[in-house]
């Protein structure tokens, strides 16, 4: 007994390196591995008001972009409205079908990472303004990416640029659909994988989301095609896409509660249930 | 030794809020970004409480952590650093080092230097392989620590000659 007392008071300090160390091993792990079990995240009261309150400083810095893009918005949607012949019959906007206008949530976005191979966004509304996990994000260029952990006032979304992320996309011509995934290279770049050989693709054809997927409504902008690649091994192609978004530069995002998706999810369940 | 714990505390907390508000959001060429935090386990003081420091580092990192969204990548990486610091003191200042008063908030020399850097570079080495946790990207992952350890590395040569306390 006196021995093992000896031993542990001579190596405290490897016995405590080796059980922190074992702590944030398991933290990385946990990280790693699934997403919704992500213990550390920057969507609790600390880290999301420190963010906010920077955020309400570092906003002023780029007002006048966010203005322009916002400008070019509003002269898109009224070059639309003046185009009908009727002014009075609204006509629906031809991205987001399916999505009721009370189902969309302005939010913006408090802090911005892109340049880790994970990366995270962090936006101020959360579970008190109804965002939930697996909501999709998007902005008036295109898609941002799908919100992973919410708390009450914040919530902290899995980037386009995030190497574990996975969305269902398509060629906009042909409705040939791939997963639209990160290398973890440029910001400016994702990449479709698994694009049937059929499919004809030619560089500058537009990648929009496709309809397999509860998260985001059908046809909402990601990108143009910028290269591509054929992969030997598979016969499929790979294919590098130029985003529309700057993902460096976020302001302004919608967070898009799905109409059918408490249905869908009621469904699975019962499914589950079955088994 | 109140005084000195108290300035431990005050530079955590100081360094902590640099990183997050300032250096997090520099970031060059897309994914070279400078993390002088780690002047915390620098500077602490060469005799002082091991396991202590241990500890602090590791909620050092956690804090980055919970900032960051990054699992517990940045607390393994400080707490290996805060863990082979010794070593590192062995290699730079020689074997009695223990025994001399050294102090790393001073005039740059080469024996300092060489502690900085291999502190960074252990640091950043530990904190890529975690981040990225396969060997497939090892090149990219050389590629970022040895950018990132240089700008680390001025900018925690800078933050030493600002807080460098002043000669009577």
């Amino acid at each position: 007994m006196q021995q093992i007392f000896n031993f542990i008071f001579k190596n405290s300090n490897r016995i405590l390196f080796l059980l922190l160390l074992c702590i944030s091993l398991l933290l990385t792990i946990q990280s790693h591995s699934f997403h919704k079990s992500r213990v550390i995240s920057s969507a609790n009261f600390v880290s999301g008001g420190v963010y906010e309150k920077i955020n309400n400083v570092s906003e002023y810095l780029n007002l006048q972009t966010q203005n322009e893009a916002l400008a070019l918005e509003n002269a898109r949607l009224k070059s639309i409205l003046f185009s009908t012949k009727d002014t009075t019959e609204i006509k629906k906007i031809e991205n987001l079908e399916g999505v009721a206008p009370d189902d969309i949530l302005v939010s913006k976005v408090i802090h911005n990472s892109y340049n880790a191979p994970e990366n995270f966004l962090t936006l101020n509304s959360g579970t008190l303004k109804g965002v939930e996990p697996d909501m999709g994000v998007i902005n008036n260029l295109g898609i941002v990416g799908i919100v992973d952990k919410t708390s009450p006032n914040y919530a902290t979304v899995v980037s386009l640029l995030n190497t574990r992320s996975q969305i269902n996309a398509k060629v906009k011509k042909s409705n040939h659909f791939g997963s639209l995934v990160w290398n973890g290279k440029s910001t400016g770049f994702v990449q479709l994988i698994d694009v049937p050989r059929l499919a004809s693709v030619r560089k500058g054809d537009t990648i929009v989301t496709g309809g397999q997927s509860v998260i985001f409504p059908e046809n909402i902008n990601i990108g143009t095609i910028d290269k591509i690649y054929i992969d030997n091994k598979t016969n499929y192609y790979t294919l590098n896409i130029k985003l529309f978004n700057d993902m460096t530069n976020l302001g302004h995002v919608y967070i898009i509660k799905s109409k059918n998706r408490a249905e869908l999810n009621n469904l699975e369940n019962q499914n589950k249930k079955n088994e | 030794m109140n005084s000195s714990l108290l300035v431990n505390v005050f530079r955590f907390i100081l360094l902590l809020a640099v990183q997050i508000v300032i250096f997090n959001n520099m970031t060059f060429l897309g994914f070279i970004m400078p993390l002088p935090y780690i002047l915390f386990i620098i500077l602490y003081p060469v005799n002082g409480n091991k396991s202590g420091l241990l500890f602090a580092s590791f909620l050092l990192g956690l804090a980055m952590d919970f900032f960051s969204n990054s699992g517990g990548t940045h607390a393994t990486a400080c707490i290996v650093l805060a863990y082979f610091r010794p070593a590192i003191f062995k290699f730079s200042f020689g074997v009695s080092y223990e025994y001399q008063t050294i102090k790393i908030n001073d005039s740059l020399t080469p024996e300092r230097f060489s502690f900085i850097l291999l502190a960074v570079l252990i640091h950043h080495i530990t904190l890529f392989i975690v981040e990225a946790f396969q060997v497939t990207i090892i090149l990219d992952i050389l590629l970022r620590t040895l950018l990132s350890a240089v700008f680390t590395i001025l900018s925690c040569i800078i933050i030493i000659y600002l807080i460098k306390p002043v000669k009577r």
